[in-house]
């Protein structure tokens, strides 16, 4: 994949004075969704910041499609950010701050009201595009902010804990606009503490701690590597005891408990493959009828709490 | 300049008139510009029961102390403060209502983004100050009737208003460059603006060569009357030579423009850090 296409962070570091912020980043952050989890101080904000030109790194280097943040002029036309601030201009309606802001891109006025039109739609807002912001309901307010970010249609989303304050409908408003936005192949950033919600419309995550990136990748290939942490596997079948007396059998497998209606297993296991095949043997051999194996814990929140729950307080 | 940046330019100053001369939170400053409208309009109004024959002052008197009241009063006073509270707002309002990253984050050139601002700012100075002075101005000798009248049109007043007019908007100009460069450049502006306000204030004390590193210093210098130092201040009063107008309206209008550079390049490199 071609730098143009990507966000990079070569070896940033980011201090405040002595205080750290994120340090010796390295990414290479393809399109599709892509989510930071991480405690807060964790740098997930400073990170965005960085590579939307607020902030500036003290070393290393930010390219986002090829975009320097040093060079507003270009990276404003590529990139897209709804911060976490809950402020904005007094005195404007809805569409006049969406519409405002779009003249700065130096459109003409006519292309500035279509395309406010257009996001105030895409946002669900145009029944109350015309009245003050300043009467807004916190979701409303939050749905303004995202409409004014995407608002000049950037190849580059980055959402600073977008689905604050939405309420359950609006949520999943706004997660199938990031799936679309995704789909399209532009690159949608966002930080959440809803971890469920993260595991959903997740195509990679980065984890960080400390202002360290802990792990980066597609969810299930980075909780294969977290080797320390035995795999739970779910299986759903006829005789779960007697295949629990087999599993205890094998070194690898650490505990295997019996779950919900007496049909689950649920097992700890050191090697997965292992389990994998002797699952295999055992239903040739016995004639278990297994009605579903699946992960247990390759989803965000397992992950989160194996490489940094004990250590970093609250997501 | 391309099409794009005279719309982005455009765009700037439609969306920060409103904010500036349309802001609730510059009623003080509304207040100082519209504080010797009344006086000037009172001094009318009394002075007009009065037959002329009877009046305690002359024409003469009343165009001393306008010369004071602008010196005193507009140069020293209103237009510095209402300068610090119109052009720190520009970007240090921003950064207290945490909204300056709507700004940062369009595609517009930061300088061009300080310029728009400052010709906002400078627009809401102009209309308040220049058009306050000019209404003083106006008011002040009115109760004299077809004699200012005649003062103003075959007279001098016509040029003296003329003079009064630039040097408020001179003032306008400088003090705008100086208190938007300490908007952007400090966390709280007031520190320079109190170190400005008192270099200001004790310049007609100071060393000749010291009195020229100043703003009211040039624009002193542009009032069409003199005004008398009463005693015992007089005596304290250092006299410098004046400095030709052609050459303090330019150099007014140099350090504005340099100020105004300098802040253009502190907005290019700056970060935003609401403090969170």
């Amino acid at each position: 994949m071609s730098a143009t296409s990507l966000v990079t962070f070569s070896n940033v570091s980011r201090f405040y004075g002595e205080v750290l912020g994120i340090n010796r980043v390295n990414l290479a952050i393809p399109p599709g969704i892509t989510s930071l989890v991480g405690p807060n101080g964790s740098g997930k904000t400073t990170l965005m910041n960085l590579m939307s030109g607020l902030l500036r790194p003290t070393q290393g280097e930010i390219r986002v499609l090829g975009v320097s943040p040093n060079n507003p002029e270009r990276l404003g036309r590529v990139l897209g950010y709804c911060t976490q601030f809950d402020s904005y201009p007094k005195g404007l309606t809805g569409w006049q701050f969406i519409h405002s802001f779009l003249l700065l891109h130096g459109m003409s006025d006519a292309e500035c009201r279509q395309r406010t039109t257009a996001a105030l739609e895409r946002v669900n807002m145009m029944e109350a595009a015309h009245r003050p912001v300043a009467a807004y309901s916190k979701g409303m307010r939050q749905r303004a902010k995202l409409a004014q970010a995407i608002a000049h249609d950037p190849q580059v989303l980055v959402l600073d804990e977008p689905l604050n304050g939405l309420d359950p409908m609006a949520r999943a408003e706004t997660i199938a606009l990031f799936r679309e936005w995704g789909e399209r192949g532009r690159h949608v950033i966002v930080s959440s503490h809803i971890l469920h919600e993260v595991d959903r419309i997740s195509d990679q995550v980065i984890l960080l701690s400390h202002g360290y990136v802990v792990a980066e990748g597609q969810i299930q290939g980075v909780r294969s590597e977290v080797k320390e942490q035995p795999m739970q596997i779910l299986v759903r079948c006829d005789r779960p005891f007697d295949l629990a007396a087999r599993l205890f059998q094998q070194s690898h497998v650490v505990e295997a408990k019996i779950h919900g209606d007496g049909r689950n297993l649920l097992l700890r296991t050191k090697d997965a493959d292992s389990f994998y095949l002797l699952l295999n043997r055992v239903v040739l051999d016995t004639g278990l009828e297994v009605e579903s194996v699946a992960p247990a814990d390759d989803d965000v929140n397992s992950v989160y709490q194996y490489l940094i729950g004990g250590e970093g307080g609250t997501v | 300049m391309s099409g794009v940046w005279l719309r982005q330019l455009m765009a700037v100053l439609r969306l920060e008139w409103k904010k500036t001369l349309l802001s609730r939170r510059g009623w003080w400053i509304y207040l100082l510009a519209a504080g010797p409208v009344v006086i000037t309009l009172l001094h009318w109004l009394i002075e007009v029961q009065h037959p002329v024959s009877m009046s305690r002052h002359s024409l003469g008197d009343d165009s001393t102390g306008y010369a004071a009241m602008f010196l005193l009063f507009y140069l020293r006073g209103a237009i510095f403060f209402g300068c610090v509270g119109i052009f720190n707002a520009l970007f240090r309002g921003e950064m207290l209502e945490k909204t300056l990253h709507y700004y940062y984050l369009t595609p517009m050139r930061r300088e061009l983004l300080v310029v728009g601002k400052y010709l906002a700012g400078l627009g809401t100075a102009l209309i308040l100050f220049v058009g306050s002075a000019a209404l003083s101005f106006l008011f002040i000798g009115r109760h004299f009737g077809a004699a200012y009248s005649d003062y103003i049109w075959h007279g001098p007043g016509l040029s003296q208003l003329g003079w009064y007019c630039l040097t408020a908007a001179l003032a306008c100009a400088g003090y705008g460059a100086v208190f938007l460069m300490c908007g952007l450049r400090y966390g709280n502006p007031m520190i320079p603006a109190a170190v400005v306000f008192v270099w200001e204030g004790i310049n007609p004390f100071l060393p000749s060569v010291l009195q020229k590193i100043s703003v009211v210093h040039y624009l002193k210098g542009l009032i069409p009357v003199e005004v008398p130092v009463p005693p015992p201040l007089n005596v304290m009063v250092v006299d410098t030579d004046a400095t030709p107008a052609w050459l303090a309206i330019f150099g007014l209008l140099a350090v504005t423009v340099l100020l105004l550079a300098y802040s253009a390049m502190t907005a290019r490199e700056g970060e935003i850090s609401y403090g969170e």
